[in-house]
């Protein structure tokens, strides 16, 4: 898989995002260029085909090279770009991450339901494999794209920003990314949003919070799902909310079920209130 | 998983930077990693032999060096150890403490030839 574009082993569909294994292409971005070469299959970067031209004859010395560089540095900068570029079109984007199974994209299509006459809504969908995703969004009636990571774990800036460019997002707008259901590598990777979204359902333990803390420390609202099934279940919401507030005193969390929309009112608040304000610092 | 990931992005800003040094070879990367970092150091380890293969970076030792973290408690004020997100302050029990550091994730330097 190349790391820088997501391509070779993974691939997005949904537009016109090549997919299939290529010798050589070129990525247009808004913002930035780069022209690559990858071998058949597409599988391993080569970075020896670049690097084997490489000759410094003469100089053999051992030295020590300072960098003191961020390992995230290159994912860091396409976020900032992505985040431009979401700004400058007045977009609110927020980062839905849960582990597989939440809700998510349930969550999303009730959440489009409701708010499609009053915010133009399009999607980013992440997942290993298939577009089933993606197409349950467009049934909705909003624009989505399906990127899928092949054997990629998480959704990274680039993947995203090759992504905007196939979406057509209107000022005043928001993108919703639903990223790879995955409880830890998806806090690592910022992805140019306003806020990460964790989704919890009350089926999975109070406990997620102190065993997965990084990506509840990583969000800025959770969203506590299929309250509608509490009846059937010893769950104990307070305990899990506290949980979740011991990892991340920051968090504002509400107890929602994507099947009922119960407690999503709130959440539909939430998001028009913080869309109107990127509209309002873009105009 | 997501250590694939990290060590092709460190293999690559490892080759870049020699590159720039007019290295031919890199032998030593050394790494700084927090205690509350996003990442398994053993994993690191166990992805770079094989992404670093056929680059300059082959055979290279890959240094990791720990940072432990650190926290300021709202409750009593002070700057305080921590090895977890969400552990009590060790010196007055509370349990608002704000990690400072401890999540680092860089590369600090190159041993190349």
């Amino acid at each position: 898989m190349c790391t820088i574009c997501g391509c070779g082993a993974a691939a997005a569909e949904g537009a016109k995002i090549p997919a299939d294994d290529m010798p050589a292409h070129h990525h247009p971005h808004e913002l930035h260029h780069h022209d690559h070469s990858h071998g058949a299959g597409g599988e391993l970067i080569d970075f020896g085909a670049g690097m084997a031209r490489v000759h410094a004859p003469g100089l053999s010395q051992e030295r020590i090279v300072r960098i003191e560089r961020d390992i995230l540095s290159k994912n860091d900068a396409y976020a900032r770009d992505n985040r431009a570029a979401l700004a400058a079109r007045g977009v609110l984007a927020l980062n839905f991450v849960s582990s597989p199974g939440s809700g998510k994209t349930t969550l999303l299509v009730r959440t489009i339901g409701e708010l499609k006459t009053r915010l133009p809504i399009a999607v980013v969908e992440g997942d290993q494999q298939t577009s089933n995703d993606a197409e349950r969004i467009r049934a909705t009636g909003a624009p989505a794209v399906q990127i899928n990571t092949g054997k990629g774990c998480h959704l990274d800036a680039h993947m995203v920003g090759h992504a905007l460019e196939r979406l057509d997002m209107r000022r005043g707008g928001a993108l919703f990314i639903e990223n790879v259901g995955n409880l830890v590598c998806p806090a690592a990777f910022d992805l140019g949003e306003a806020h990460k979204v964790v989704v919890l359902s009350v089926t999975e333990g109070e406990d997620k919070p102190l065993k997965y803390p990084d990506m509840f420390a990583a969000a800025d609202l959770m969203l506590l799902n299929k309250a509608d099934l509490l009846p059937h279940l010893s769950f104990d919401v307070g305990q899990c909310l506290a949980n979740a507030l011991k990892v991340n005193p920051h968090l504002q969390t509400l107890v929602v079920s994507a099947t009922t929309g119960e407690g999503l009112s709130a959440f539909y608040a939430w998001i028009e209130a913080r869309a109107a304000l990127a509209a309002a610092k873009a105009s | 998983m997501h250590e694939m990931a990290l060590t092709e992005s460190i293999v690559e800003i490892a080759c870049d930077e020699a590159r720039k040094q007019g290295a031919s070879r890199i032998r030593v990367v050394r790494l700084r990693i927090g205690a509350m970092a996003h990442v398994a150091p053993e994993a690191l380890r166990f992805c770079f032999d094989a992404v670093a293969r056929g680059t300059p970076a082959e055979g290279a030792t890959l240094d990791i060096l720990r940072r432990k973290g650190e926290g300021l408690c709202a409750d009593c004020g002070k700057s305080v150890p921590l090895e977890e997100r969400f552990a009590a302050c060790p010196e007055c029990g509370g349990q608002h403490v704000q990690m400072t550091s401890g999540d680092e994730l860089r590369i600090e330097e190159l041993e190349v030839d």
